[in-house]
């Protein structure tokens, strides 16, 4: 398909600007001489996008199960709302009296989230998964400065995102990781070992990137806190457990959850998503600043936070993202909250045993909201990637694949809960199929996909002569 | 309401095939002591039609006034075609772009984006944006101490406040020292910057057109930096100026960073927005964030995938560069839209803004104290006594005059940052100059 | 299948190969190790001056879904680094143990050579692993 720079034709236009009213004043400052932008028509604009928007595939489009990330439907009256222009068109520096709308719709979910997640207190500030995580990490680390206490490690499971060691690097700390074991969970005796007065804490995802829930979390929270450590829970996987068991209950010390997982706002090919924090009480002042808060019947920014870590972005978060999130809480209500997870364990464990008569699955238990199968013993060498593959053939989006890394190639599924078992269905028969494609016909397997608009792409020459740009 | 399909009748049938005979044996791996034994205290849940309104209600508890208000959240018009792509859900619903097969749609996209951003700003490579300007300037700072193995951060106090109060969050974290450098004339001061850079100076970081709105002198504070061999950036926060200014890849910058929303997000109360980031061609190892790149599939077609993802967290988790995951897909794809429709007339849009703001400023000059020069883009600052009680008054009249400075700058009390977009009719723009007169 | 392992080299439990000459030591990834990472893409090298520690991270290798690191297999001053990867990071796979060396050290200590591996005792070790 050609660019839009490819159809752009010189004294064209998709936009016409008024008149200036005023004077047209002299302009005092240095000006650059050219500006190369496209120059289309707004059919062009419009046929070029709407072609483009032909050559993607969201969840309005097919099953999505891709583990970890929790595609699930995202509901088209929060899109609605979200784009009325009272919410749209306020300024974030704007009076308080003239925002109490805004301010009232942050202050309930960040009173939602508490409830939700068992925290006693929640900023709405980081605006992805990874950003709350980087900001759940430096309040640990301020936690400890303000204390006095030099503590310089911090402890990640070895079945962790890839964010989790890279935020605890980014703040200084140095990384051990733990072990997991023939279970899937954390390896409590290489967590003792470990454990030493330098450690600040662990970060653990629970349920893990196994689909698994640890068993041993509650004595994981104790050997920490024992040692004076705090307990980070990455919140990923919020889904599986929502209206059944709070975290703060279990004992984490710090949660990020994310709103375009668990809360069903739209992932938008990545992004804007939205990754508020909740903490306990004891790490309240280290918030960034600042909160939500209610002063008698009004709403109002707090910017008090003692000891806070300071900012992560400029002004409140992701304000549109948490009017979704807000319109989805009350929309499905208290009993929905707990119906999500109840539905997305179903529907997990349901493919799980249907799949792992046809595919290898080490870790064979009742699952959360996602389980990971492999190829070990794929006829004809057909590997993890080439199942992906042939799936989009067959108008399926794939699965994570070769995540968690310690399972050798990973194919991780999640169906949540608003998938209907007739879905579910036809993706397990395509899993069996092309199991069947790969012991007689393993090369249509390994060439696919064939029916998409380009077929497997050369990443190497791409990356040894990045062509990150069209040229001028 | 909810969005579960299966039927209680599917919902057995599930159950019996899994082997277990309530869905409570789900979730047996959970410890009792933990589970919850009463329902979670939240409001009940309602209806679609219920919702609306609920939801109609609290935005009418919001006031739309017309707005004078900038400060790195600016309202500019938003060509309809834009909001008609991003509401196409083979976006919206859509993942990060880890299968490029299936989404040649949105790679495409980003890939224009980063042309668009690299032929602004004047830079060799565009990332696919960052979360906000913000997060996009604090993530400089690792780039500069990566780059140099230097640990202290020369910041204009003439940046966003916010900005800055980002940088050191992240600094912080990094044991990074900052030293912010004043300002004189509502620029920064280059004879105290010139005293303050030394051979730890890793970077040096400014904002142009800065949060006063003035622009700054970028070629003369680059040389600056670069007789120091630091790195030097430079922060757009209002991008509409990029028309018309010259690109800050021309007066030396080795990394451009920004706030992109000006380009067909809406204001929002802050967010979404989109983190624009731009380096020359050494700097694209250490750049953070998604790159798309162009290539060729097994039939020769050209595509587009993401790539040098081995800098990325996923791959080389605590050596990464950076820990962001993500990136604002959809608002870069929004801005990318907004720049192919307004294309080259986003010089007039810049030239209106330049013309509405200076008529204001020249009408005020007559009888305000203005406290700096004419040298700024859409927004300058004004002295206005008694200026609580003379913003009362504007709100009552429906106008936002401005954003206060004070609780940003003490040393700036009474003082206003007002701004004029393209969107301001020369009525409104004379009833402000009425109400503040 | 891999190239032989030239019988002048020692190496290391890493893949690492190193070639002493006189008091300067150039060394690289065997070709074994570049068959493992697939197609190299980037490789990241030290700067001129860095004292190397034996065993300890010396460069990236970068293949599309990997970032590995290279390790020092002699303690030493980084002298030279191989420009050429900067362009060509395929001399790597093309050419693991000529073109594709990656840095030369001034040795410090002679003796943790010899505590390397002989190319016959890498050959049988890889067969093993």
């Amino acid at each position: 398909m050609k660019t839009i720079f490819e159809i752009s034709s010189s004294g064209r236009t998709a936009v016409e600007i008024p008149e200036p009213e005023v004077p047209e004043e002299e302009i005092v400052l240095e000006q650059r001489d050219e500006l190369n932008l496209p120059e289309v028509s707004e059919i062009d604009v419009i046929r070029h996008y709407t072609a483009l928007s032909r050559r993607n595939f969201g969840v309005d489009n097919g099953f999505y199960p891709l583990g970890s990330c929790t595609m699930k439907y995202n509901p088209k009256i929060n899109e609605d709302v979200s784009r009325f222009s009272g919410f749209t068109t306020m300024h974030p520096y704007s009076p308080e009296k003239l925002v109490q709308g805004n301010l009232r719709i942050m202050y309930e979910l960040q009173e939602y989230l508490k409830e939700i997640l068992g925290m006693d207190a929640v900023t709405l500030q980081p605006a992805a998964g990874a950003h709350g995580e980087l900001t759940g990490v430096m309040i640990i680390k301020a936690y400890f400065e303000s204390r006095g206490e030099k503590r310089n490690k911090m402890l990640v499971a070895d079945s962790a995102h890839g964010t989790n060691p890279a935020s605890v690097s980014l703040c200084g700390f140095e990384l051990e990781e733990v072990k997991s074991t023939s279970m899937g969970e954390l390896d409590l005796d290489d967590l003792k070992n470990k454990m030493s007065k330098d450690v600040a804490g662990l970060m653990l995802t629970n349920p893990n990137t196994l689909g698994l829930f640890d068993r041993n979390v509650v004595k994981i929270a104790e050997i920490l806190h024992k040692n004076g450590s705090l307990l980070y829970c990455d919140g990923a996987n919020m889904n599986a457990n929502t209206g059944i068991a709070k975290p703060g209950d279990i004992g984490y010390d710090v949660i990020h959850v994310n709103l375009h997982k668990t809360f069903s706002t739209p992932h938008g090919c990545g992004g804007p998503g939205s990754g508020p924090v909740g903490v306990k009480k004891h790490l309240a002042d280290f918030l960034p600043a600042p909160m939500v808060a209610k002063s008698r019947e009004e709403y109002v920014l707090d910017y008090r936070i003692r000891k806070s870590i300071g900012r992560m972005k400029a002004f409140y978060g992701n304000f549109n993202v948490m009017v979704k999130a807000y319109a989805y809480i009350r929309a499905i209500g208290a009993e929905g909250i707990r119906a999500v997870a109840e539905n997305a364990v179903l529907n997990a464990n349901y493919m799980r045993v249907k799949l792992m008569k046809h595919y290898h699955l080490q870790y064979n238990r009742i699952c959360q909201h996602e389980f990971v199968l492999s190829d070990e013993g794929m006829p004809n060498h057909v590997t993890t990637l080439d199942i992906a593959k042939r799936l989009l053939d067959y108008g399926f989006h794939p699965p994570t694949i070769y995540f968690p890394l310690i399972i050798h190639g990973a194919i991780m599924i999640e169906p949540n809960e608003t998938e209907s078992k007739e879905t579910m269905d036809s993706f397990i028969d395509t899993m069996i199929g092309i199991r069947e494609e790969a012991e007689k016909n393993p090369d249509l397997v390994k060439k696919a996909p064939l029916t998409t608009p380009v077929t497997r792409l050369d990443g190497v020459q791409a990356a040894r002569n990045p062509k990150l740009c069209y040229p001028c | 309401m909810n969005f579960i399909p299966n039927t209680a009748e599917q919902r057995r049938d599930m159950l019996k095939d899994i082997g277990v005979s309530e869905i409570k044996d789900l979730f047996k791996d959970i410890p009792e002591s933990i589970r919850l034994k009463t329902p979670l205290k939240l409001p009940k849940g309602m209806s679609e039609l219920e919702l609306r309104r609920a939801m109609s209600e609290l935005a009418d508890k919001n006031k739309q006034l017309v707005s004078f208000q900038g400060a790195g959240a600016y309202s500019h018009f938003i060509p309809a075609v834009v909001n008609h792509i991003i509401s196409r859900s083979e976006f919206y619903t859509a993942y990060t772009p880890y299968q490029p097969e299936l989404s040649q749609g949105i790679l495409q996209a980003i890939f224009e984006y980063q042309t668009m951003i690299c032929r602004l700003t004047g830079m060799a490579v565009a990332n696919a944006s960052m979360y906000d300007g913000a997060s996009a300037l604090a993530e400089t700072a690792i780039i500069c101490k990566t780059r140099t193995k230097r640990n202290e951060l020369i910041i204009s106090k003439t940046i966003h406040p916010e900005y800055r109060e980002t940088v050191r969050t992240y600094a912080n974290a990094n044991s990074m020292k900052v030293v912010e450098v004043d300002f004189e004339e509502g620029k920064t001061d280059m004879k105290k910057l010139k005293s303050l850079i030394n051979e730890n100076t890793a970077g040096v970081m400014i904002q142009s057109p800065n949060f006063f709105g003035m622009v700054e002198d970028v070629k003369a504070i680059g040389n600056i930096a670069h007789e120091k061999n630091s790195v030097f950036v430079v922060c757009v926060n209002e991008a509409t100026s990029l028309a018309l200014l010259n690109p800050p890849g021309d007066l030396g910058a080795d990394i451009v960073v920004g706030e992109g929303q000006s380009f067909g997000n809406a204001v929002n109360f802050g967010g979404p927005y989109l983190g624009i980031m731009a380096v020359k061609s050494d700097f694209v190892r250490q750049i953070p964030g998604r790159l798309v790149g162009e290539t060729t599939d097994t039939e020769g077609r050209k595509g587009y995938l993401l790539t040098l993802q081995a800098r990325e967290q996923h791959i080389r988790r605590e050596k990464a560069t950076s820990n962001i995951c993500s990136n604002e897909a959809l608002c870069a794809l929004a801005a990318g839209v907004y720049l192919a429709a307004t294309g080259k007339k986003l010089r007039d849009i810049a030239k209106l803004n330049y013309y509405n703001s200076h008529y204001l400023y020249n009408e005020l000059k007559k009888h305000e104290k203005i406290l700096f020069g004419n040298d700024f883009f859409n927004e300058f600052v004004v002295k206005i006594n008694g200026l609580d009680e003379c913003f009362e008054k504007a709100v009552k009249s429906g106008i936002i005059p401005g954003v206060k400075l004070e609780r940003f700058y003490p040393e700036l009390k009474d003082c206003l940052l007002v701004c004029a977009t393209e969107t301001a009719t020369k009525k409104q723009l004379d009833k402000l100059l009425e109400v503040l007169g | 299948m891999a190239k032989e392992n030239p019988s002048d080299n020692r190496y290391t439990r890493e893949h690492e190969w190193v070639k002493v000459e006189g008091s300067i030591a150039t060394m690289g990834i065997t070709d074994v190790a570049q068959e493992l990472l697939t197609d190299v893409v980037f490789v990241e090298l030290p700067e001129i001056g860095k004292k190397a520690e034996q065993m300890k991270p010396l460069c990236v290798v970068e293949s599309v879904k990997s970032a590995s690191d290279v390790f020092a297999p002699v303690s030493g001053e980084v002298v030279e680094v191989n420009d050429e990867l900067k362009n060509h990071p395929e001399l790597v796979n093309q050419d693991a143990f000529n073109k594709g060396w990656m840095v030369k050290l001034k040795v410090k200590d002679k003796d943790e050579v010899n505590k390397l591996m002989t190319a016959e005792e890498y050959d049988s070790f890889t067969k093993e692993s």
